[in-house]
């Protein structure tokens, strides 16, 4: 592990964190996938806004959810002002 | 593209938080209110873990993690260390669940408080010891279940007012916020970063295990909350207390009591008693 000494040796040696969360991909938390109708969709970004795992990204209009991060916790389905978010079973995607 | 909330993400995803919880949504919120000149201090609570173990990390700028009862202290020494190097810019942060700061942290927040430090405190209540599998805090409101306080009744104890302890204080800044109003609170954090001396948060952060309520009800709860009078969102600056969100028509206590398992056990009467004290506080406000 990366510890800080090298640079300042006055002090104490501290182990640092070099590395991101963002390695690990907690999509395979998730058993329930959230599905935008994009026809609905109006790029309110509501659902970006509430996102616990900054997760879903903003484009020009309807937000990208990324899979390999979301937890499927579904406040996205819960708090869109459309209703334009599904929920549907990991198993059957 | 305009967005309501500042754009840069200094949480990433990957973090080990479970789904739907507050404390992740209030971090992403807080982090975009004070900007990346941040140090942060946490002492055991849910984020210890949350942040991920080393060497890797979910939050894009330095975290001391510090033991329980220390956070307020410990801040204190980052903060006088980057002055002695001559570093008057960076903002250090203390991040502390209810556990570490209605309990464990007291003291050293009580001295951190009266010396004025130049600091931020912020508690993120859960109202519980989470991470440890929910046991009582003197954050838990009465009524509530936790791993223990079994039994129907819930905790015997009303909730400490730890608010009222703080302001004892008299503190350069102090606000309260909750993830519902991501706006309010990104606001409320890049104004106390701009604050000079001890500046104090308190966000009520709703917790899907520990509340027994659906993962997808967290901000739902959250505005719940301040919907029905029983979390006010105000700050005081100078001694001046302003409400920021007066609630007209408060929803019945019982719409946010019902969302959460941990108060299945509650009596008519005992709802029936936090709705006669949150109207008590409430007409008080008034006069
Ligand atoms: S909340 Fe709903 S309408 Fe708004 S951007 Fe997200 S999916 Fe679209
Ligand atoms: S289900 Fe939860 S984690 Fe997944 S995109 Fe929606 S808000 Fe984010």
């Amino acid at each position: 592990m990366p510890l800080l000494d090298d640079d300042a040796r006055s002090l104490p040696r501290v182990i640092l964190s070099t590395r991101r969360m963002s390695e690990n991909k907690t999509g395979n938390w998730r058993t329930m996938r959230p599905v935008i109708d994009r026809h609905i969709c109006t790029g309110c970004q509501i659902c970006w806004k509430y996102c616990p795992e900054a997760c879903v990204k903003l484009t020009d209009k309807v937000p990208a959810i990324d899979m390999d991060f979301c937890k499927g916790c579904g406040i996205c389905v819960e708090e869109c002002p459309k209703r334009c978010v599904s929920f549907v079973p990991e198993a059957s995607v | 593209m305009k967005t309501s909330i500042p754009v840069e993400e200094r949480m990433s995803a990957g973090h080990l938080a479970c789904q739907g919880c507050g404390a992740t949504m209030s971090m992403r919120y807080a982090l975009k209110g004070l900007g990346e000149k941040t140090v942060f201090v946490i002492p055991a609570c849910c984020w210890t873990v949350l942040a991920g173990p080393a060497p890797k990390s979910a939050l894009d700028l330095p975290v001391l993690h510090s033991p329980f009862a220390s956070a307020a202290a410990t801040a204190t020494g980052v903060k006088a260390g980057l002055t002695a190097r001559g570093d008057r810019e960076t903002t250090v942060v203390a991040w502390a669940g209810d556990g570490g700061t209605f309990d464990i942290g007291l003291q050293a927040l009580s001295g951190a408080a009266d010396r004025n430090e130049d600091i931020i405190y912020v508690c993120y209540d859960n109202e519980a010891y989470m991470n440890t599998g929910v046991q009582r805090s003197g954050g838990t409101p009465e009524g509530a279940w936790t791993m223990s306080t079994p039994g129907k009744a819930g905790s015997a104890r009303p909730k400490k007012d730890l608010d009222a302890i703080v302001l004892a204080h008299h503190p350069a800044y102090f606000a309260t916020a909750t993830p519902a109003y991501a706006e309010d609170m990104t606001r409320k954090f890049a104004k106390a970063r701009t604050i000079k001396g001890f500046r104090f948060l308190r966000i009520l952060s709703p917790c899907p295990p520990g509340w027994k309520t659906d993962p997808k009800d967290s901000a739902k709860v959250s505005r719940l909350a301040v919907q029905t009078g029983l979390f006010r969102l105000y700050e005081v600056e100078n001694g001046r207390m302003r409400l920021n969100m007066p609630v007209a028509n408060r929803k019945p206590v019982g719409e946010y009591l019902r969302l959460q398992g941990r108060f299945k056990g509650l009596s008519a009467e005992a709802e029936a008693a936090i709705q006669a004290s949150v109207d008590k506080i409430w007409n008080e406000g008034k006069s």
